[in-house]
């Protein structure tokens, strides 16, 4: 890759995917066995928002690199709780690491503070913005069960806010793919991706209903609806409860559809799906280590 | 109707900015991003919705004693981007600018997104790229189409 900070899925080129997922796949082969890429390396976390996987994975992938993390800690114990910038608080942290991965409540957080540093800055989530280290091992599992080209995806959920789903959207404008958006009205893309999507010439359709477009799609990527964004306890039961994924709901699909979703999940996806041969969630999210060992990889060289 | 009647309707001024072929109607938000409501004791005139060959109609704004600084006029070309703005000095334009929509204005816009980066304190100016009909925050992507007036942080 030719960039030095990884903040949106917009900046990557079908070509920037295609070699972050080629050196994934080396890594995948056997991750214990590349210990010498970046001895001595120091990628530093700083998580404002918590995290298991995105941050478990990362410092994972920096080991397996031969590299070590440094920890900001949670925002309670930090300098960030006495009233610290966040652009205060990267160039701090710039001198001492290598590299920083950075998650934030508030949108834009990985493009401003990249304008401070000047050392590699990969954004880990920022708000209801983009996900794109998330969005290259989404990539990797589509492309190990469907392919990436000639492909049929139903992106569904909470569309309005969930970034894994900005980053995907964008990223899979790259490849050739129908892209299928279920979720309520209230929830469907945000004006900014729509009107990104619309100037890439994606091929997109919005649906309220899942059942309309399930048996064409060749990959469902199920997202969580919060229950912090309904006023009340009723209409968020009322309206999650049409966005759920059963054993039964998977009946009309191919049989080869492949299940998937960032995680955590609560109770969008029926636990008996996980029997099936089409959940691939927790696969997905195993291809976390290698693909950031690829990211990390690529970033620090 | 030709533009020489539309000069009858509005008296001539004698230093100041005139600011012609605003959009029908927008000659209000025109006084706005100047700050102009009166109360600097400006003299103003006003042409609302005055017949154009050039734009079928047009709103004119002529203000006495002031000149536009570089950044009202980016401002101003955000909401009336082919305006001519026209500085006199001794009833004789000095100067005649044809208004452009820049590739994107910085400082001038708050971010509508209350979850935007630039509204939490930090240390940066905010940015706005203009795409078409409006104009979009370079960090967190919020486009702004309507009442782009109503965000200027000046």
């Amino acid at each position: 890759m030719r960039h030095d900070h990884l903040l949106t899925a917009k900046q990557l080129s079908r070509s920037d995917v295609e070699s972050v997922l080629e050196r994934a796949r080396e890594f995948a082969d056997d991750p214990a066995a590349h210990g010498d890429r970046h001895p001595g390396a120091l990628l530093a976390l700083c998580f404002f928002e918590p995290s298991t996987r995105t941050k478990m994975s990362f410092e994972t992938a920096a080991k397996r690199l031969g590299g070590d993390v440094v920890d900001m800690g949670s925002v309670e114990d930090s300098s960030v709780k006495k009233g610290e910038s966040l652009a205060d608080t990267v160039r701090v942290v710039e001198g001492y690491a290598d590299g920083i991965v950075l998650r934030h409540p508030s949108q834009g957080s990985a493009k401003m503070a990249s304008e401070f540093v000047d050392v590699p800055l990969v954004n880990a989530g920022d708000g209801a913005g983009h996900h794109p280290s998330q969005t290259l091992l989404d990539l990797y599992t589509i492309e190990e069960h469907a392919g990436l080209d000639d492909l049929t995806i139903g992106i569904m959920g909470d569309l309005k806010y969930g970034r894994t789903v900005h980053s995907l959207a964008h990223a899979l404008t790259n490849f050739d793919v129908r892209q299928h958006f279920v979720s309520p009205p209230s929830l469907r893309l945000p004006r900014s991706v729509r009107y990104d999507l619309h100037e890439a010439g994606a091929n997109v359709r919005e649906h309220e209903d899942l059942s309309a477009v399930l048996p064409e799609l060749d990959v469902l990527y199920v997202t969580r609806i919060q229950r912090e964004r309904f006023p009340d306890e009723e209409e968020y039961e009322a309206v999650a409860g049409q966005y759920r994924i059963s054993v039964e709901t998977l009946a009309d699909a191919k049989a080869d559809l492949a299940v998937m979703h960032p995680l955590p999940r609560v109770d969008e996806i029926d636990p008996a799906v996980d029997a099936l041969p089409n959940a691939k969630y927790f696969d997905q999210a195993h291809n976390g280590v290698p693909v950031r060992m690829a990211l990390l990889d690529l970033l620090l060289d | 109707m030709s533009e020489k009647d539309t000069e009858l309707r509005v008296s001539k001024i004698r230093n100041g900015t005139v600011i012609d072929h605003v959009a029908a109607g927008e000659a209000l938000h025109v006084l706005a991003i100047l700050g102009i409501d009166g109360s600097g004791g400006e003299s103003v005139s006003l042409g609302m919705n005055v017949p154009s060959e050039k734009m079928g109609l047009k709103d004119i704004v002529k203000v006495e004693g002031r000149e536009m600084s570089e950044t009202e006029l980016d401002v101003l070309s955000l909401i009336a981007p082919r305006a001519t703005v026209n500085i006199v000095r001794d009833y004789a334009v000095v100067e005649k600018t044809e208004l452009e929509a820049p590739d994107e204005v910085v400082g001038l816009l708050r971010c509508p997104n209350r979850h935007c980066i630039t509204n939490a304190g930090e240390p940066v100016e905010t940015r706005f790229d203009v795409i078409p009909d409006g104009v979009r925050c370079a960090y967190c992507d919020t486009i702004v189409r309507e009442s782009i007036t109503d965000r200027l942080a000046v």
